[in-house]
């Protein structure tokens, strides 16, 4: 919970990792790769402010004590939620496993939600594993990194119909909330990894489904909001959003959640601090006291208010989880702003 | 000029496909050494040694051909370096044997021939707009802007790579062509200018933003002095 001007806030941190980088990890011949990654987010730590920078050592693995200090403590978070990430062809135990994180999880209940994965090119195997995983970890969420490279497959899509095998059996196992990671990835090549129209047809096709696309499809934002505000079930994770622009570009930070309220709204984006490559509490406090700065050209995006802060930090998300929020920590059901109800029909698809 | 101005000049010409801006603005060419003879050497440097490999091409053979295309140069070597398919790219681009021949057999290259075209159309509406609003806020009205032709665009950086990218998506260019045009080169309605804008805003605040973290990152990495934030005004 944060708490300025006398206002409180609900923080659920709905990006978080507990990653092993260190060369200790590292698949022998892979080491370059594996080197090149966490070199690369550690880059996107210097998009934040400069004294929550980390040496590179840290960066690679930070102890259980850093993590639990810079989320709950000093990050202010009420609930983390975990989004794994594999890579297991660059780092011997993975980079941030379902295991990894569930272990840390299970010291903290109640306080942190670990998210799973599926692939539909690992087909019965695969429905499998998720099935094993759902009941032990009691999966409510999963991460899904279409652009994967696999077998010599280059990337699948959620229109796959092996996916759509994939996501009848989330829905069966009460998995409502599919993250999909629509941004970097490692090797795609001539595919556009961050095409989103995938989404769309899924949240179509699965209406009880909530699909959240991570880093708001950035570097295709408009791809991404004009596909979100023609799906009630689309959500945006702001991730990224936050770390990388909000104090290394404030106005284009400002522009970027001046378009993301108007097309996508207040309802229906989440806080995610992407930890540990941004510390939280900057980000939370920044957001926070944040408003558009002065200037003609954010007049005519949506108002940003106190509700509107405490959705985006927390309570969108406590919805999707099923969070019990505190009753003075929530709004009443009618605060705040809902997006525009504008179409793209001019640009949308065909640009 | 020397011909390492000409050199610059011509690599200034090269854009990224994503972001539609000069490799030389993005500050990706960290060295261009132009021998006696005429022998050129360009090594470009790119945010991260994770971008991705299929724009990172694109921009090592623009640049090539752009260099090549200059009279007074010989031999032309485009080096990527620090990057993760830098040693893949560059015996391609040195080849001149395509995307494909960089990457045999996990690619096709009419593929990024297509993935170009989708962000020069982006480029396209993101300029467009610029363009537009720029007009508006001197006070012409709806009818006036949609009714202006080619020929009546300012001579300003937008409007010319406006042109240069209608000419490659096959939009019409001449004079009495309307100035601002939707995706099939109809002109636009007056009527549509409003929404129109404000998609087209939507666009260019994702490219600007988009452009804005690269220019960040390869800051950091390479330890430069930091840019101006409105990169593009």
């Amino acid at each position: 919970m944060y708490e300025k001007d006398g206002e409180r806030y609900f923080v659920v941190d709905g990006h978080i990792h507990f990653w092993d980088a260190s060369p200790a990890n590292w698949v022998p011949g892979q080491e370059q790769y594996a080197k090149g990654w966490i070199e690369c987010f550690h880059a996107y730590m210097g998009l934040g402010p400069e004294e929550t920078h980390w040496p590179i050592e840290k960066f690679q693995k930070y102890s259980e004590e850093d993590f639990v200090r810079d989320v709950f403590e000093n990050g202010y978070a009420d609930v983390g939620v975990f989004q794994s990430t594999y890579l297991k062809s660059w780092y011997r135990d993975g980079f941030n496993t379902l295991e990894r994180n569930a272990a840390l999880a299970e010291k903290h209940p109640g306080r942190l939600i670990t998210n799973g994965r599926w692939d539909p090119r690992e087909g019965e195997a695969g429905l499998r594993q998720l099935e094993e995983d759902a009941k032990q970890h009691n999966l409510q969420g999963v991460k899904l990194y279409t652009a994967e490279w696999h077998n010599g497959s280059r990337g699948w899509t959620l229109k796959d119909p092996e996916a759509q095998v994939f996501l009848e059996k989330c829905q069966e196992l009460g998995i409502k909330n599919i993250h999909v990671h629509k941004g970097p990835t490692i090797w795609p090549l001539d595919k556009d990894a961050f095409d989103v129209r995938d989404v769309d047809y899924a949240a179509t096709s699965f209406p009880e489904l909530n699909f959240i696309v991570e880093h708001v499809g950035l570097p295709r934002i408009e791809d991404f909001c004009f596909m979100a505000t023609q799906e009630p079930n689309v959500y945006a994770g702001l991730a990224v959003v936050i770390g990388g622009l909000m104090h290394a570009r404030p106005r284009f930070f400002a522009k970027v959640m001046g378009e993301l309220l108007f097309w996508v709204g207040e309802d229906k984006l989440l806080f995610g601090s992407d930890y540990a490559i941004w510390e939280p509490k900057w980000q939370v406090e920044g957001f926070v006291d944040w408003n558009y700065p002065a200037g003609d050209e954010f007049s005519d995006y949506p108002e940003v208010t106190t509700a509107t802060k405490k959705k985006i930090m927390g309570l969108n998300a406590a919805k999707l989880y099923g969070i019990e929020v505190p009753e003075e920590l929530r709004l009443p059901a009618e605060a705040g702003t809902p997006a525009a109800r504008e179409d793209a029909q001019l640009v949308g698809g065909e640009i | 000029m020397t011909t390492h101005a000409r050199v610059l000049d011509a690599l200034s010409a090269v854009h990224d496909p994503e972001l539609d801006e000069p490799i030389t603005s993005l500050r990706f060419v960290s060295s261009c050494q132009v021998s006696d003879d005429g022998d050129v050497e360009v090594v470009l440097r790119l945010p991260t040694p994770q971008c991705a490999p299929n724009f990172a091409y694109l921009m090592a053979a623009d640049a090539r051909d752009a260099v090549r295309r200059l009279p007074a140069v010989r031999e032309v070597t485009v080096r990527l370096e620090d990057h993760y398919t830098g040693d893949e790219i560059n015996a391609a681009v040195a080849r001149g044997d395509g995307f494909s021949g960089a990457f045999p057999g996990e690619t096709e290259d009419d593929e990024l021939d297509a993935l170009r075209a989708v962000f020069q159309r982006k480029a396209l509406l993101a300029r467009q707009s610029r363009l537009c609003e720029a007009l508006l806020a001197k006070d012409e009205t709806r009818e006036q802007v949609v009714a202006r032709r080619v020929a009546d665009l300012p001579d300003v950086v937008d409007a010319r790579r406006c042109l240069e990218l209608r000419g490659e998506l096959g939009l019409p260019c001449a004079d009495d062509a309307p100035a601002f045009v939707l995706p099939d080169g109809r002109g636009l309605a007056a009527a549509d200018l409003d929404r129109w804008l404000r998609t087209a805003r939507l666009v260019r605040t994702s490219l600007e933003a988009n452009g804005s973290i690269c220019r960040s990152l390869l800051q950091i990495r390479h330890r430069l002095a930091p840019d101006t934030e409105e990169v593009f005004t």
